[in-house]
């Protein structure tokens, strides 16, 4: 059977199961999206948008959606979250949230809304608010995504309010199945002049080789600030497919730190528009690969108005036959003058079975801007090797001590203390003989 | 700076300086494209067997491609049937055995372009195989070269006094199924030159073509190949101009440079085809496959281009690094004004040790016109120590007009080192406002700012080249104060 006729063969068994299932605007949303699904199918390798990254595999592996009731110790859970006492924090286990896990505020300023219960309460109005802009057509992923989403999260602060605590999401695998797959939405809406900080996390604890196939929608009104820290830490072995869509209204600011550190395949697309007047964005990321990982970014940010910023700063770490795809374009629409916009793309090659492939374009047709991006793939320095091991570090560490330094610089962007440290020892953990090192930089 | 507006539209109205037509009874086949056409071609211009052979299989081939859509250009479908494809200048009997028996007509086109055909030729040192059409009609200092074992003649010459050399590289760089322009040139190309500069020779004098797209609706095909032998060097040139007409005209040249070991090659353009109208009506389509290959060790290919006519320009000199240190450039000034769009850049592929390439690409856009670099560099598994510094600024003059930068980096070696740099910006008040305070017209400073901006690309040219790109550059954005 080929693929698409399985995800179509899923889908007309699993439909009435869904979340929100008889109310006919989800039915609708749903129906539409697998038979556009049906009809275009995955994307072909020919496709500019797909040129680096090969979906053979994750196509014949033919996932199902995780049944539900995979348990989970929750001992096993600490290590992949945020200290309670730091953030408030929602547990989804096979895409469900395990409300048991959880630990979210009763009303206020930061409302949490499970997705499921959205779907089946809510009315037609938070259709739109689930979808994705027209901006560009949606690909395979989100359409499945919209065909299969279970559950998820809309999450929204009142606008004024200041949200002190960040909000950590955390996603786990636990479907002893091998092949299960989970399709979690999230909608991240702050209103004007609110603030927030957003941790989403991906991590598998049980069979492996699983699907997640996210889709992330944010809305920043007026001045409204947000600070989203993504951290995906899938298994070696799981397919992670992610799509992040921004809409920035005037003078917001949106800060994004992804860390892409798991997966055997992961991609990650952002769309971003700079809608309204003086609207920011940083976008951020590091990835750190190694075996036979793949790692894809590809960002499209869109200047629509004047007087926007946006500035990246993407690194890459490959290792074994990894390799690792960055894909960056910044547009310049005909009005937005003032604009100014920065792109930074760094690769470090650690191997010589590892490839890097990076595109950082512009497209500009505006003529008072200020634009540049600039891209670098390259190798440990042999004279900071040679220093260190002068010094008596032996080459293992040395080289282990410069990775980290290079990936550090993303790290140390992340503002709120909790979720800094909480990344960094993600990242050390990935790093070889990760206590020595760690007695070496702290 | 308000006065903006008026002195791009100034410039927009400017009339195309080589907008002239000369009529000569032209020896044209029919417009379209069949097997027929191909070996009406290949028997007119007496032909060997093989390149007849070579042509049908291009044909043949081209038959089962598509047009490219990847480029950011947009352009009505091109009719290939409403082309025709061969046209010659009415010959003589037996062909011109020097300048006098040269159509004076066509002499005089020339004289309007400048070209050194007479004395001048000798006194600028410049030996020209000049294109009219399609057929090369004069060729000068060919003893001079001969001397040398040079060879320096048009491709239906090179076929019949060279085939051998002609079938060994004619090809090898640019295969005949490249891509689809390739593929078209390949079936029909009409003639162009040849360059074989054998071992251990170093050319004495640049080398020069200027083309000329003449009869209307006939496409021009050349092909230019050039093969410098171990340790030979050869400097190039090519201009162009093309007269003013209102149909779309379609160039799809293709050009093939092999250098063996040790050997340079230093290939300069400058190209000034008719850009169209203000309306965007008109204008040459410039679709031109250009490659390079560094097939020995220490070899180098250096490619400089100043790119300012054409009312669509495709093209992507590229250097393939094969042999160990060999070294690869591109010095690149685009320049579209009105509605022009240019998409343009290289490729560089690394696939020998040590090889080492540099790329400067310099974009300016004014007007309406759409300015875009899409470059390649491609680091293999085996080219370690390959180095590429890459810097693509572009300059914005005006509100309508865009720059874009599309830069393509994959390395499969971790000892490869690779930096690509690019910016965009327009030309400061502040820069203006220092200039004009110092008594320079907003004219001047604006020339001189532009020249500044191009000027690592310019000292890559040929002296006379130098000259004539950076008049050229002055002309064409005058009033463009951004």
């Amino acid at each position: 059977m080929s693929a698409v006729a399985h995800y179509v063969g899923e889908f007309a068994r699993r439909r009435d199961t869904l979340p929100g299932a008889g109310n006919a605007w989800v039915d609708a949303l749903r129906g539409d999206a697998i038979r556009a699904f049906e009809a275009d199918g995955f994307p072909s390798s020919r496709a500019e948008d797909w040129r680096y990254t090969r979906l053979g595999a994750l196509e014949r592996k033919g996932f199902r959606l995780a049944e539900p009731g995979a348990a989970v110790d929750p001992d096993a859970l600490d290590p992949l979250c945020l200290p309670l006492e730091a953030a408030w924090r929602a547990v989804f286990v096979d895409g469900r949230l395990a409300p048991a896990l959880s630990h979210l505020p009763s009303g206020g300023d930061l409302r949490v809304t499970p997705l499921a219960d959205a779907l089946a309460d809510g009315d037609a109005s938070l259709g739109t608010r689930l979808t994705p802009g027209e901006r560009r057509p949606p690909s395979a992923f989100t359409r499945l995504n919209t065909a299969f989403m279970g559950d998820g999260a809309v999450v929204r602060v009142e606008p004024g309010h200041t949200v002190e605590r960040p909000l950590h999401l955390l996603f786990v695998t636990a479907s002893a199945d091998a092949g299960a797959a989970s399709h979690p939405r999230l909608v991240v809406e702050v209103g004007a002049g609110a603030s927030l900080t957003v941790l989403e996390s991906y991590a598998g604890v049980g069979a492996g080789g699983y699907l997640t196939n996210a889709l992330t929608r944010i809305v920043l009104a007026d001045g409204a600030a947000l600070e989203h820290v993504k951290l995906q830490s899938e298994t070696d072995d799981a397919y992670h497919i992610a799509s992040v869509d921004v809409r920035q209204s005037a003078s917001s600011r949106y800060v994004h730190r992804v860390f892409q550190l798991g997966a055997r395949l992961g991609r990650t697309e952002y769309d971003v528009a700079l809608e309204g007047e003086g609207a920011q964005c940083t976008l951020d990321g590091l990835f750190l690969v190694a075996g036979r990982q793949h790692s894809d970014l590809r960002l499209r940010i869109e200047h629509e108005s004047p007087e926007c910023r946006s500035e990246q700063l993407f690194k890459g770490i490959l290792d074994g036959h990894s390799r690792g795809v960055f894909d960056g374009r910044v547009r310049v629409h005909p009005d937005a003058q003032k604009s100014d916009a920065r792109q930074t793309n760094h690769n470090l090659l650690l191997s010589r079975d590892a490839e890097v492939d990076t595109k950082p374009q512009l497209e500009i047709y505006a003529d008072d801007v200020k634009c540049s991006h600039g891209a670098t793939v390259g190798q440990l320095d042999d004279n900071m090797l040679f220093y260190l091991r002068a010094r008596g570090i032996d080459g293992d560490t040395a080289r282990a001590l410069l990775t980290y330094g290079f990936a550090r610089d993303v790290v140390d962007r992340i503002t709120d203390d909790a979720v800094r440290n909480w990344v960094a020892d993600a990242l050390f953990a990935r790093l070889p003989d990760a206590k020595h090192l760690r007695s070496l930089v702290e | 700076m308000a006065s903006q507006p008026h002195e791009v539209e100034d410039l927009i109205r400017r009339g195309y300086e080589h907008g002239f037509y000369t009529e000569i009874e032209s020896d044209t086949v029919p417009p379209g494209l069949d097997e027929d056409v191909i070996r009406l071609i290949s028997r007119k211009k007496a032909e060997p067997q093989f390149m007849l052979d070579w042509r049908l299989a291009a044909f043949r081939h081209w038959q089962t491609m598509e047009t490219p859509r990847w480029a950011h250009v947009h352009h009505a479908p091109i009719d290939y049937q409403a082309i025709s494809y061969y046209s010659s200048p009415k010959a003589k009997k037996d062909g011109p055995k020097s300048l006098d028996e040269v159509d004076p007509k066509l002499l005089e086109t020339y004289d309007k372009l400048g070209i050194p055909l007479h004395e001048r030729a000798i006194l600028a040192g410049v030996a020209v195989d000049a294109v009219f059409d399609s057929v090369s009609v004069a060729t000068t200092f060919k003893d001079r070269l001969a001397k040398e074992g040079i060879v320096f003649c048009s491709f239906s010459e090179a076929v019949r006094e060279h085939p051998g050399l002609v079938e060994q590289y004619l090809g090898s760089v640019v295969p005949p199924g490249d891509n689809f322009f390739a593929a078209l040139n390949s079936a029909v190309f009409s003639d162009g030159s040849f360059v074989y500069v054998p071992k251990g020779v170093r050319c004495p004098m640049e080398l020069s073509t200027y083309f000329r797209i003449n009869a209307a609706n006939t496409g021009q095909f050349e092909r230019t190949l050039i093969v410098a032998d171990e340790g030979a060097y050869v400097s190039y040139l090519e201009g162009c101009t093309a007269p003013m007409r209102d149909e779309n005209q379609l160039h799809a040249a293709v050009v093939e440079l092999v250098a063996q070991e040790g050997a340079q090659i230093k290939y300069s353009t400058v190209q000034n085809w008719y850009p169209g109208d203000e309306n965007g009506k008109g204008g040459i389509y410039n679709f031109v496959t250009k490659r390079g290959e560094c097939r020995g060790a220490r070899s180098k290919i250096s490619w400089t281009q100043v790119e300012t006519g054409s009312a669509i320009t495709w093209k992507y000199p590229s250097c393939v690094l094969r042999g160990d240190d060999s070294v690869g450039e591109f010095y690149s000034v685009a320049l579209s004004n009105l509605y022009q769009q240019a998409d343009t850049g290289t490729k560089m592929i690394h696939l020998g040790r040590n090889t080492r390439s540099t790329i400067v690409s310099k974009g300016i856009s004014a007007g309406h016109g759409q300015n875009a670099y899409r470059g390649l560099v491609q680091v293999g598994r085996d080219a370690d120590g390959a180095r590429n510094y890459t810097q693509c600024d572009s300059l914005l003059l005006g509100d309508k007009c865009g720059a874009h930068t599309f830069p393509y980096v994959e390395v499969r070696n971790p000892t490869a080192r690779v930096e690509h740099e690019a910016t965009t910006s327009k030309i400061s008040e502040d820069q203006l406002f220092y200039c004009t305070s110092r008594g320079l017209s907003p004219e001047d400073a604006i020339s001189m700012i532009v020249n500044g901006f191009c000027k690592e690309v310019f000292r890559e040219l040929p002296m006379e080249f130098a000259v004539e790109a950076q008049k050229l550059l002055s002309v064409s954005l005058e009033g463009a104060v951004g």
